[in-house]
Order: structure tokens, then C-alpha cells, then sequence
């Protein structure tokens, strides 16, 4: 189970009242190869893979929902006190109508989230999809800060970023540990 | 080690419609190279960490807007 | 409206104390999934937990429950549904 702990991981600061950017930031939160795909991915495949990483899939799987918040804490900043017309203005109309100002998973084209994913039931797969996964995510978030000019924002969208890395980093050493394995012979 | 941001340049035709943008930047942060993580690697202080999104300066790979950097390397 | 009483100014460092020194056991718990016989580390990791638990108990009395389902006691009335929410600050 889990229990909550009532603060973020990273001290999350909104500079610049600019709804526009929670349309990018959405993507992050109900995309493809937002934080809760990767969430949802590391913790389903937790059950079918070999137990001496089933740790790590289980701690970044966890890790990844405190970053789902940071993304949530954002979108909510830059949302809760613009007007209609502001949220139009911002091409946040499509949303309004559909969703008042709630957060939604959906990712910044507006598409619903699919539930799309991966698990092979494969280690080797699922790690390298894994590792995947976290080099896409880091993209996402060079493109939006690319596009975003809130430096605030931006600080906490490189953080992100840089837990993208370490994720990445854990998931190849992951691999490694299953390579030495198989060399050995098999000890129940 | 070498920056982390290498560039390539796409052919340039003459009939592309827009004057190019070139060249174009990647990233390639530390874990391609790092391999399995050495014990004892030096480390940040816990607010130095917390601000930059790892324990480890040997993890760091900090990302700025290529479209505002002029240094091409 | 009692909602909109803002937290003491103290509460955002030492909120951020808490933060630093548990995002530090975050990359250790990490690190030691991959090094479990990394025993420097492994001390590294139990001296910076029971610090974020010295944290956690000042952070609590002052500003209220960090944990639901126990983890955490409350003072009476019930504090954990207390504004404000981690997003709200």
C-alpha cells in the first residue's frame, strides 16, 4: 500500500501568470511518456520481473507520482485564477468546456489519455522500454522548456528533467545486473 | 568529459521553403556514458542535491534553450 | 475565511530542510537498489533517515500531520484535512 505525505518533493514556484503553459506542462502529466505512463508502467511491471530489481521498479515507479504532483501543482497555479476568456486566449477553450478548471490526463493536444502501457512481461524488454521511456520523458521536458519562458517553472522542469536522467541511469545498471545473472547458474 | 550538446547539419536545398536553421543540437547526457556507478562518487550537500536533481555532480547534466545559445561546439 | 490563512513565512525553509534531506534519501534508497553491498552508503542512508525523522517531528509540531493512516499523530481537533495542501502553498 501507500501512504501520503503532505508536501512535494521539489518546492515548486509559478513566476509568471501565463495560462498558456499549463497546455504544455499537461503533456507531462496525461501524455504518452508523461508521469503517470511511467508511474503505471514501472509499477505493473513489477510483478513480472526478476526479483533482484523489483525494488527499483517499485521505488521509481513511486517516485514518479511525486512528479506527477509537481506537474499538477503547476497546471493548478496557472489555472485556478484565470478567467474564461483568459483560458481561451491561452487555447485552454477546448479544455473549459470540456473540463472547467479541472487537471485532466490528457496530454497538450488534447487527446484523453490511452492506456498504452508497455509491458512485455519480458525483462530485458520492459527495461529497455524502461530506459526509453525516461530518454522520452527528458525530451519532453527540453522541448517545453524550450517554449516556456518562466524561469521559475523552468527551474523545476530541470529538475525533472535531471530525475529523468538518474531514472535512466538506474534502469541501464538494472540491465546490467540481469546480464551478470545470467552467467551464473541457477539458485533457487 | 566533452559537452554534453553535439550538432549536425542537415542538407540544405535550394528550394527549401525557409531560410535554414542550422545546425541542429541533441543531447547526450551522462548516463550513455557513465556505466555502472562507481562507489564513493563525490557528492552534493542535501540542498545542493535537492536543487539540482541528483545526489551525484557526476549525474549532473544541466539542459539550457539551444535556440538562445550561440556557442556551437 | 479561516482557508485563507496563510502559512508562517518560517514554514517554506523549513519545509524545503525537510525536502532537501529527503530527496537526498530518495537517490541513496535508489543508488542502494542497484549497490545493495555498498556499505558506506548504506550508512549514509540510516543516518540521513533518522535526521529527516528529527525534521519531521519539529516540521509536525509546528505546522501539523505529514503522514495519513497513522504515520503521523494529530492534536486535537483533527489536523490532517487542514489547509493547506501541498499544491495550495
Amino acid at each position: 500500500m501507500w501512504y501520503y505525505e503532505k508536501k512535494l518533493q521539489y518546492p515548486v514556484r509559478v513566476g509568471i501568470c501565463n495560462p498558456g503553459v499549463a497546455k504544455f506542462l499537461i503533456e507531462q502529466y496525461g501524455g504518452t511518456d508523461g508521469e503517470l505512463a511511467a508511474a503505471l508502467r514501472y509499477l505493473n511491471q513489477r510483478y513480472t520481473i526478476p526479483s533482484r530489481v523489483i525494488g527499483l521498479l517499485n521505488d521509481i515507479g513511486t517516485e514518479e507520482f511525486a512528479h506527477l504532483e509537481m506537474i499538477a501543482t503547476m497546471v493548478y497555479k496557472l489555472t485556478k485564477d484565470a478567467t474564461p476568456e483568459q483560458l481561451k486566449e491561452a487555447g485552454l477553450g477546448d479544455h473549459y468546456v470540456d473540463h472547467g478548471k479541472s487537471v485532466y490526463y490528457h496530454n497538450a493536444a488534447g487527446q484523453k489519455y490511452d492506456l498504452g502501457v508497455q509491458s512485455k512481461g519480458d525483462p530485458i524488454a520492459d527495461l529497455y522500454e524502461d530506459i526509453a521511456a525516461e530518454e522520452k520523458a527528458r525530451s519532453t521536458y527540453q522541448w517545453i522548456i524550450n517554449i516556456t519562458d518562466d524561469p521559475l517553472i523552468n527551474d523545476s522542469l530541470g529538475y525533472l528533467r535531471e530525475r529523468e536522467i538518474v531514472h535512466s541511469q538506474r534502469f541501464r545498471e538494472a540491465v546490467e545486473i540481469l546480464k551478470e545473472e545470467q552467467s551464473k547458474k541457477r539458485i533457487f | 568529459m566533452a559537452s554534453s550538446r553535439k550538432w549536425y547539419a542537415p542538407y540544405i536545398s535550394p528550394h527549401d521553403p525557409c531560410p535554414p536553421l542550422t545546425p541542429v543540437s541533441y543531447e547526450t547526457p551522462v548516463q550513455l556514458y557513465l556505466g555502472f556507478q562507481p562507489k564513493g562518487m563525490e557528492q552534493f550537500s542535501p540542498f545542493d542535491a535537492l536543487a539540482h536533481g541528483t545526489l551525484w555532480p557526476g549525474l549532473y547534466t544541466p539542459y539550457t534553450n539551444p535556440y538562445k545559445t550561440k556557442e556551437r561546439g | 475565511m479561516a482557508d485563507s490563512t496563510p502559512v508562517p513565512e518560517s514554514y517554506y525553509p523549513d519545509l524545503k530542510a525537510l525536502q532537501a534531506i529527503d530527496f537526498t534519501l530518495v537517490e541513496l534508497n535508489l543508488y542502494l537498489d542497484t549497490h545493495p553491498n555498498d556499505l558506506e552508503a548504506l550508512k549514509q542512508f540510516n543516518s540521513a533517515a533518522k535526521k529527516s525523522a528529527e525534521l519531521r517531528e519539529n516540521f509536525e509540531a509546528r505546522y501539523g500531520p505529514l503522514q495519513n493512516f497513522g504515520h503521523s499523530l494529530s492534536a486535537y481537533p483533527w489536523k490532517w484535512k487542514d489547509t493547506p495542501w501541498p499544491w495550495q502553498v
